[in-house]
């Protein structure tokens, strides 16, 4: 899955967007990898991701299977961390998702010092990504570049739409969803923190940035974001 | 993929098939509330009466109406390409079932001096069909790409050498599908040549990335061809290279050092 890899934007607004994920290799190193891989999402979670989870269980935001109609007006069906990592019962892909290069940096020496064995990479400014790890000691093995849509760009949404929704790469946030959570902060008919979860929730890997989301959807609708 | 809509005569959500890419969204994405339909129907109507509409959560369900098809050939290869908890049984891995790059640092898939190419159609939520695809792998077999083996996509080709995907698959829209093929860093441009021509004139999008090893120094050589040709050098995906053979009887390294 490349789902990490074609976020739009320009390079300024990816400066509060910083994914690293775990994956494993089929024959190389699956066997045992859950404990591996929750072991991962465990030192991710001590440096507060905005997001985390994995492909097959799911992520922080998820949806839920039985909702209580009160949810409407108050709704609490987020899970914990602890309970994303319990979920990892095979193999699979585990990130977090950071909003600041520090906490990337610093979850990334404890990683590294882990020395865990599953793939790890980092999703995010190409820059960035190598003075982190130049300055916790590593020497980048690889890069996959994203160059963008070319093309039929006729078929593609306005910027402010594709901005939200390339944050899941999978395409689980359709462009016209995006669409309504832009309208809907417009209009002041939800908050663009409520907005920005509602979109989290169909992004089954955790790669979702609901800050990023927030900020961008602040920005669009002349807001102050909240603050944190 | 707006493949669901209120249908005017039996005032009911309908899905049309032929958009669907089973990607298992609306039964998997949405929150459910199991509410009784002729009651949420009775309560919305009566709302409608007083020109009031009910503003509730937008990614909820009320009455659980979405369950799952059994799927078969070929449609359930829309599954398989669109739904993101599926795994590809071609190479066991789920969403596009590809490792490009991210796990090179084990398998030595690019090796130095290499650029592997990752060539996504219908991204993001565009969608594609496999004619589509077609179109682009015949053109870039003739210009001599090798496509990868443990990618879904070559998985259906009836000739990898001549990029010509199944007959049968043709027709059938999946949301986004990724070829990949690897060539010398010096043939990088030669196929940027190809996949910019035929790009535009497909009924769809083309998403590009990509990849290379790392120099010693920490350069990578794909940013000097990129940037000749006008693309900025912003985003990518870098794998650290701290993936290392755990399972038993696995410990010789991957060489990475001369081309296949």
């Amino acid at each position: 899955m490349t789902n990490t890899l074609h976020r739009f934007g320009a390079s300024q607004d990816f400066k509060d967007d910083y994914i690293i994920f775990a994956m494993c290799t089929k024959g190389k190193n699956d066997i045992d990898s859950p404990a591996r891989l929750r072991k991962f999402l465990e030192i991710c979670a001590r440096h507060k991701p905005v997001n985390m989870g994995d492909a097959k269980s799911g992520a922080l935001f998820r949806p839920s299977r039985n909702l209580n109609p009160l949810a409407h007006w108050k709704r609490q069906d987020d899970v914990s961390p602890q309970e994303v990592i319990a979920g990892i019962k095979e193999p699979t892909t585990a990130s977090a998702v950071f909003d600041n290069v520090q906490a990337l940096r610093a979850c990334l020496e404890e990683v590294k010092a882990a020395d865990l064995g599953p793939s790890i990479n980092i999703a995010a400014l190409t820059d960035d990504t190598r003075t982190c790890s130049e300055e916790v000691g590593i020497n980048r093995h690889a890069v996959e570049y994203s160059f963008g849509f070319i093309g039929n760009q006729t078929k593609l949404p306005e910027a402010n739409t594709l901005s939200l929704m390339t944050m899941c790469g999978h395409g689980m946030i359709a462009g016209t969803f995006a669409q309504k959570m832009i309208d809907w902060v417009k209009t002041d008919r939800k908050t663009p923190s409520e907005c920005s979860r509602y979109m989290a929730r169909f992004c089954v890997c955790g790669i979702f940035n609901p800050v990023r989301a927030e900020r961008l959807l602040c920005r669009m609708a002349n807001r102050q974001p909240a603050e944190r | 993929m707006g493949a669901i809509a209120i249908s005017p005569k039996t005032r009911r959500a309908e899905i049309e098939r032929d958009q669907c890419v089973e990607c298992s969204l609306c039964f998997r994405g949405m929150s459910q509330e199991h509410l009784n339909p002729t009651l949420v129907r009775t309560v919305r109507t009566v709302l409608k009466w007083f020109r009031v509409r009910f503003d509730p959560e937008p990614d909820v369900c009320p009455t659980a109406a979405f369950d799952l098809e059994e799927l078969t050939w070929p449609r359930i290869v829309r599954r398989a390409f669109s739904d993101v908890t599926a795994t590809h049984e071609s190479t066991g891995i789920h969403g596009r079932g590809t490792e490009e790059v991210k796990t090179n640092d084990l398998t030595g898939r690019v090796k130095r001096g290499e650029a592997g190419f990752v060539v996504e159609f219908g991204r993001p939520a565009v969608g594609v069909r496999f004619r589509e695809i077609n179109r682009m792998t015949t053109r870039l077999a003739a210009a001599g790409a090798q496509f990868q083996n443990m990618n879904p996509v070559t998985q259906l080709m009836t000739d990898p050498a001549l990029g010509t995907l199944r007959p049968d698959l043709l027709d059938e829209k999946v949301l986004s599908a990724i070829v990949e093929f690897k060539t010398s860093v010096d043939r990088v441009e030669h196929f940027l040549d190809v996949v910019e021509a035929v790009a535009p004139h497909l009924d769809t999008v083309v998403s590009l990335g990509v990849a290379a090893l790392c120099e010693a120094d920490g350069s990578n050589p794909i940013e000097e061809v990129m940037e000749r040709r006008g693309y900025p050098i912003i985003r990518g995906k870098t794998n650290l290279g701290l993936g290392r053979a755990t399972n038993p009887a696995l410990s010789a390294p991957v060489e990475v050092g001369v081309p296949a």
